[in-house]
């Protein structure tokens, strides 16, 4: 974690501004547009750049999720029930030949559990690019190819299961590979909301001011000072039994956005009220252009990359938020899948005792959510790139 | 002063009003009004509820009546400390709650200050020795409590405690005084188990308090006014504690407001990881059986609580800075 500092500190961060450069580079900057400028800085913040990258390659996890999978996430199997990870091996003797060892499953004549034991003798080899069940590529191109894949996989002869199974015997790595999916999208959709609740009701406390602000922001404080997760509990608790996985998502998506737009309101009404002061507003305004003109032409575009930066910060907040619900059971309910259904397995400290492997979703939930606040961090301090 | 406390006041009033309504919201929401479900319950488990008292119960709450009205009816009954049924437990609501309440807040409060005696040292600190490694550590300690969710921590420490010392880290009481009458060795032994959920619940807080404080402090220890005090010979100690972090200690106390409902927030899910006996596990139980008057009554009464809690907060503010003190005078 280089410079850690440069993330946590606004006030830390040493002087990018025209003066810090090279004279050679002065005209470029001085030609530069503002988001070559913002570009530029962001570029300087390392850590928000590879925190950048996570989440792209997370994103990429959701447009690729069935193709990463390498089985029916929803396929049970209860001689498999709670297998640990298997690891691959790489070489077989000096030849690069990736394999998994068959595992066979035996009751434990004292505990009455199932345990597992690797048998080195038989080996499964990896296939890349394997067939193996059917889906849609992007939900248009019928495919059967996967990244990686077992001979045998489609009808389950031979096996592989990178990250256990749960307790239905269900692969714990392509299951995750789906909740990544939902998880990441119920974000992205649910922060659209706020971001567009956030905006109106932001711009029109800072654009108007006088009673619509006096409202706006009494709101605001009351919903910033009741406690949301209860509320959120008994909202979702009372959504009809019968509704169908895509309803329940909507509804938990709106749920959730419903309580989170303030932080963006406020940060919206904040650059309005410096912006509406500022002579190119007052200019535009002079010279007859309409509201709707002045707003969108001249004010939005200059804090555009503070609401970006502010989008982002909200972004891990909605993450959590979907994950806690689910894995209280009152979120998005089985056979949907997102990380906190697949984390409703690990609620018990029995359970994950004995099978540790359960609690792994939690992985990508803690990495999703430190790379979009150091994204965030970064994109703030970049948002404004003529400042200090 | 007098006008900034009565406005948090009256704002605090209509938070309060807000929750009711959103309680009410709540109730309301399942299909079939409660009477009915009351009855239908009742009828389950084999007694009878006869006709009279269905139309007396229909009646207090004014069934039939329009929406506005049986809000009214409602709120009133609740501002008499009449909170229904539990139709799950065939008891009333306040009887199941019982010391829960309590023990929420003991759990939310404890956290709270458990929050600033671990921030104010590790951000002053960290402004102090920038870069340190002291610094760094907690740096890196503020982001794992930052993007950890609460409920997750809650998870991993319990099975470390179950693992490396089989040992239950949950619970608020051991096992043989859980029952038993409140007592002074009830109460230490609540005082022995705090600890932990306060850690779990309060390290979010802590670590974006350490943000700001540190942030504040270093703007402050950049001031010519420190160079100052510290060229008339003042000890370091003096220098620092007197001056830029009594200035960097306002933005860090107008935050507090907003902690507390987060904490309460969190305390929730928490309970439910840890098994801790507050109204958490009681709320989820009553969502999951449709036991509205039970959850109702627990989001109204948390909110209040969270209501009154961040008032406090307020106005110990007015009494920490003198600006706003001042502002109305």
């Amino acid at each position: 974690m280089a410079g850690p500092d440069l993330t946590l500190d606004p006030a830390g961060v040493p002087a990018h501004g025209p003066a810090a450069v090279a004279p050679v580079e002065d005209r470029r900057i001085f030609v530069a547009s503002q988001w070559q400028l913002t570009w530029w800085r962001f570029r300087k913040h390392r850590v928000a750049v590879v925190s950048g990258m996570v989440v792209i390659g997370f994103y990429l996890v959701v447009l690729g999720a069935d193709f990463l999978a390498y089985a029916d996430p929803n396929a049970s199997e209860a001689q498999r029930s709670l297998m640990p990870p298997q690891s691959i091996h790489w070489f077989d003797g000096w030849r690069l030949s990736p394999h998994v060892y068959a595992v066979k499953g035996v009751r434990d004549q004292q505990s009455f559990r199932r345990v597992y034991r690797e048998d080195p003798s038989q080996k499964i080899p990896v296939r890349f690019f394997a067939q193996g069940f059917e889906y849609r590529w992007l939900g248009l191109i019928p495919t059967t190819r996967h990244l990686i894949g077992v001979d045998g996989g489609r009808d389950g002869t031979q096996t592989i299961f990178l990250l256990g199974t749960d307790v239905q015997g269900r692969d714990l790595w392509s299951r995750l590979m789906y909740g990544t999916r939902i998880s990441l999208t119920i974000g992205l959709i649910g922060v659209t909301m706020s971001l567009f609740l956030g905006v109106v009701l932001g711009g029109l406390s800072g654009f108007y001011g006088g009673l619509a602000d006096t409202v706006i922001q009494r709101i605001i404080e009351i919903l910033r000072s009741i406690p949301t997760i209860p509320l959120w509990m008994g909202l979702a608790a009372a959504l009809p039994r019968h509704w169908t996985i895509l309803q329940v998502y909507f509804a938990i998506t709106i749920i959730i956005s419903l309580l989170a737009w303030t932080e963006l309101a406020r940060v919206v009404r904040g650059r309005f009220l410096t912006l509406r002061e500022e002579d190119f507003v007052v200019s535009a305004r002079l010279v007859g252009c309409s509201q709707m003109r002045t707003i969108f032409v001249h004010m939005v575009p200059s804090f555009m990359s503070h609401i970006i930066a502010a989008t982002t910060l909200a972004l891990p907040a909605m993450i959590i938020s979907e994950t806690a619900l689910s894995f209280l059971g009152l979120g998005l309910r089985p056979p949907a899948i997102s990380w906190g259904v697949l984390l409703q397995q690990a609620q018990n400290v029995q359970t994950v005792a004995i099978s540790p492997w359960l609690m792994l979703p939690a992985v990508p939930v803690i990495i999703v959510v430190m790379a979009f606040n150091f994204l965030g961090d970064g994109l703030r301090d970049a948002a404004d790139p003529y400042g200090r | 002063m007098l006008a900034y406390i009565g406005r948090r006041a009256l704002l605090a009033v209509f938070t309060v009003w807000a929750i009711s309504v959103l309680a009410f919201v709540i109730i309301q929401l399942p299909p079939g009004d409660y009477v009915t479900s009351y009855i239908a319950q009742m009828a389950a488990s084999g007694s009878v509820v006869s006709e009279e008292e269905a139309d007396n119960l229909r009646i207090q709450y004014g069934l039939g009546r329009p929406i506005y009205v049986q809000y009214y009816k409602w709120v009133k009954l609740f501002a008499e400390g009449n909170f229904g049924m539990s139709m799950e437990w065939k008891r009333p609501v306040t009887e199941v709650i019982g010391d829960r309440l309590w023990l929420t807040m003991v759990v939310a409060v404890s956290a709270l200050l458990l929050t600033w005696v671990l921030a104010l040292p590790i951000g002053i600190y960290s402004a102090v020795r920038q870069y340190s490694l002291g610094d760094y550590a907690a740096t890196f300690v503020g982001f794992i409590g930052l993007a950890v969710p609460n409920f997750l921590l809650a998870l991993v420490l319990l099975y470390l405690g179950f693992t490396l010392f089989n040992a239950n880290t949950g619970g608020l009481f051991s096992v043989e005084l859980q029952d038993a009458p409140w007592s002074m060795a009830k109460a230490w032994d609540l005082l022995k188990h705090l600890p932990i959920p306060a850690l779990i619940l309060g390290l979010a807080g802590t670590a974006q308090q350490v943000r700001i404080m540190r942030a504040n402090l270093l703007d402050e220890l950049r001031k010519p006014y420190v160079v100052t005090a510290r060229s008339k010979g003042l000890t370091e100690g003096r220098v620092i504690l007197k001056y830029p972090v009594r200035l960097a200690l306002n933005p860090f106390a107008s935050t507090i407001g907003y902690t507390l409902p987060y904490i309460v927030s969190g305390s929730i899910i928490v309970s439910l990881v840890l098994g801790l006996p507050t109204v958490g596990p009681l709320l989820l139980r009553a969502l999951i059986a449709q036991d509205m008057f039970l959850a109702g009554t627990i989001v109204l009464l948390l909110g209040v609580m969270t209501v009154i809690g961040t008032l406090v907060s307020d106005i110990l503010l007015v009494w920490i800075d003198p600006r706003i003190r001042l502002e109305d005078s």
